[in-house]
């Protein structure tokens, strides 16, 4: 059946492919793209280089194309949400936040007000059905791209209404069915890095939106063995920087920003064998607890064995501690289940 | 199809085609040259100029050919705040509801040690006067106020103006962004004691990126584009001769057929004014009535977002703009309507249908038998 979809253009290759697929599969297609950050940027994922890429690409496409300004909601919803959770010692995940709040949050909406039938954007990800026909959300089909951690807030309502059409398809295949339709993104390089800062990274980003204090760089065992200037250079696990020279590898164990208070540790002093997880969301009905489910706790992390207990992993193995605000994934197999917020 | 964009441009005018074609191919001359060739080309440039002149109410020699509207604006502001810094004038002064070439042109001033004020307007869209008053002196070397609102299309107390900085402010230039009011103004009036005056070939049936800078004579102004010293020293280039040809014949099409224009774009966009009224609950109209040119409809369609609305109607064949667009083609929120004391969610749903010289009746119907219903269905789900 023929759906009227509107399909997030960022500009890259993927949801370039997208449309394309949609167009293919005899859909009536709009794109759009969503400027969600500043103007001089020109690196950013919404940049005018970006917005021309995807324009030209619909053009291509004999598709139309218009642009959404939603700077106001992502400056409110991603950015200072991320610039908070740093300088109260977390670590936020902004590209989650982007899809809950911006792509399924505000632009479902919208395309639902205007109309469509559906969203549709180039997630490596798939939407399955589960025994009931309920839709699920699946890994997508290259597993080195997967991106269903980045997804796992979609419940049921979204997932009726979202088309990931790419998720059946390699990033190889993406970009080989991109050249041979000549679309001018087939090679663009990916974007790895957090979109809004384009210019000077994080540390001066933060720099000029947080009152940085100074802090003690202190051991597991309440030893002083250093300072740092301010809590938001420092996440969970993190190696490089703390600048301190000990005998042997230490990582951040712990952030405090009230006291400011930096610890660092060993390998050992990582081990956890449960995480706290916040804001629990399912698109079904939670796991029971004595099913061993998959947790993943980084975008292409590595899941390990744990039990849901309704607020917490149990972990079947201790695992290195997870930096709060850091999205926790539960699936069972290929299937995201939903997750929440690391604690 | 409703073409309801005419602010953002024009259709050429089919003589200001016809006129232009000539120097697309048969006189191909740079008229800075001195042979035959070149001859025929300077001719048909000074003949344009004399057009242009004629109609601005300006002499030739103070017609400077431009790349545009924006590039005039540049040139005037720019170019006559730094040609006063020796003399130590270091005020500029904008209208908050000036076009962009004249408001970044500003601000780049003001990033080199200029003092920037700002006029507001009232809730209807007309500068303040009192406002101005405050903020001119005799240390001030340009005031920069537009003709007519490319928004919401209201014309400004220009005489006023006049009358004001000359009694406060001696050694200002006075410079006047006219470019959306050609169609509807006869600008020569109005303009008469500025120095500066700034118009668009695109906004009244001409070519894009050719414009005019009137500069009367004795005003002096930096050169921002230096070169070969073409256009007076003022804008260095070879002039772009098929487009100023054609920017002449649009302006004096536009002149010659500016009544006949007028009342009959006045009647379609007051049917479209009064459909528009009837048909759509909860609908306010921009721009004080009293002072706004015969092509502007600009409403707010309270509780729509106008960028999803824009899009409906898009599909549905009505094609019309909201704010002014940036390069991304996204949709700022306007300033001007924030200048008039729009709320944001009500500058945000808001919509500018503009009428010109080409509108028919056809468009009129269409709008009004499409827009109705657009607004209805996205009110409908935002309320559901």
């Amino acid at each position: 059946m023929s759906e009227r979809v509107l399909v997030a253009m960022s500009g890259g290759v993927d949801s370039s492919v997208a449309a394309a697929l949609l167009l293919e599969a005899g859909h009536d297609v709009t794109g759009v793209t969503l400027k969600l950050w500043g103007g001089e940027s020109d690196s950013g994922c919404c940049s005018v280089a970006d917005v021309e890429d995807a324009r030209r690409v619909a053009a291509q496409l004999d598709i139309p194309h218009y642009v959404f300004n939603f700077t106001d909601d992502f400056e409110a919803n991603v950015v200072t949400p991320y610039t908070d959770a740093y300088a109260a010692g977390r670590t936020p995940n902004p590209c989650v936040e982007c899809n809950r709040t911006m792509k399924f949050g505000r632009l479902l909406d919208r395309a639902n007000a205007m109309g469509f039938d559906a969203v549709a954007t180039g997630h490596h990800a798939r939407i399955g059905r589960d025994a009931q026909d309920r839709p699920v959300l699946v890994r997508g089909a290259d597993a080195a791209k997967d991106q269903s951690y980045v997804l796992y807030m979609l419940g049921q309502p979204a997932l009726e209404r979202i088309r990931l059409p790419v998720g059946e398809l390699t990033k190889a295949e993406v970009r080989e069915h991109a050249r041979q339709l000549g679309l001018r993104t087939a090679d663009k390089r990916e974007s790895m890095d957090v979109c809004f800062i384009t210019r000077g990274g994080k540390e001066a980003f933060l720099g000029a939106r947080i009152d940085r204090a100074p802090g003690p760089i202190v051991t597991t065992d309440g030893e002083t063995v250093g300072s740092h200037s301010g809590v938001d250079a420092f996440t969970i696990g993190q190696r490089r920087g703390v600048g301190v020279a000990l005998g042997e590898r230490r990582f951040v164990v712990d952030v405090d920003a009230p006291t400011r208070t930096v610890t660092i540790g060993g390998k050992d002093d990582m081990l956890r064998n449960e995480l706290l997880v916040t804001e629990p969301v399912f698109a079904g009905d939670p796991p029971n607890g004595d099913e061993a489910v998959l947790v993943q706790v980084r975008a292409h992390g590595e899941p390990f064995l744990g039990h849901w207990r309704g607020d917490r992993i149990t972990c079947a193995s201790p695992q290195p501690r997870v930096a709060p605000g850091q999205v926790v994934a539960i699936y069972r197999g290929d299937v995201l289940l939903g997750g929440g917020i690391a604690a | 199809m409703a073409y309801l964009d005419h602010a953002a441009s024009t259709p050429m005018r089919p003589e200001a085609v016809a006129a232009m074609l000539p120097f697309l191919s048969d006189h191909p001359g740079n008229p800075s040259g001195g042979h035959a060739v070149a001859r025929a080309a300077k001719t048909a440039l000074e003949e344009a100029r004399e057009v242009v002149a004629g109609i601005l109410g300006c002499a030739p020699n103070e017609v400077v050919f431009t790349g545009g509207g924006t590039e005039a604006d540049n040139l005037a502001v720019k170019g006559g705040a730094r040609a006063q810094r020796a003399a130590g004038r270091d005020g500029v002064v904008t209208s908050a509801i000036e076009h962009k070439g004249v408001l970044a042109a500003a601000d780049r001033l003001a990033t080199e040690g200029f003092r920037v004020a700002t006029v507001g307007v009232d809730r209807g869209g007309v500068l303040d006067l009192d406002q101005l008053d405050a903020v001119i002196d005799d240390q001030t070397a340009v005031v920069s106020v537009m003709l007519v609102n490319n928004e919401v299309g209201t014309i400004q107390p220009l005489t006023e103006v006049v009358a004001r900085v000359r009694a406060r402010a001696p050694h200002a230039l006075l410079h006047t962004d006219a470019v959306q009011a050609v169609p509807w103004l006869d600008v020569a009036r109005p303009t008469a004691d500025f120095d500066l005056v700034a118009i668009s070939g695109h906004k009244f049936g001409g070519p894009k990126s050719v414009g005019v800078l009137v500069v009367r004579d004795g005003v002096k102004l930096e050169p921002q584009i230096e070169g070969g010293g073409q256009e007076r020293g003022l804008r260095a280039g070879t002039v772009n001769v098929a487009g100023v040809v054609a920017l002449a014949t649009a302006l004096r099409i536009t002149h010659e057929s500016r009544v006949a224009d007028l009342a009959r774009v006045r009647t379609l966009r007051d049917r479209l004014v009064s459909g528009l009224a009837e048909a759509v609950p909860d609908i306010t109209f921009n721009g004080d009535p009293a002072h706004k040119v015969d092509g502007s409809c600009h409403v707010t369609f309270a509780g729509t977002e106008s960028e999803a609305l824009l899009v409906n109607l898009d599909v549905a064949g009505v094609f019309a703009a909201a704010g002014s667009s940036c390069s991304s083609g996204a949709t700022d929120p306007s300033h001007v309507l924030a200048a008039m004391g729009l709320s944001r969610a009500d500058a945000l749903a808001s919509v500018r249908f503009s009428l010109g010289y080409a509108s028919t009746n056809s468009d009129v119907a269409t709008a009004l038998d499409v827009v109705p219903r657009a607004v209805a269905q996205l009110r409908s789900v935002a309320a559901a």
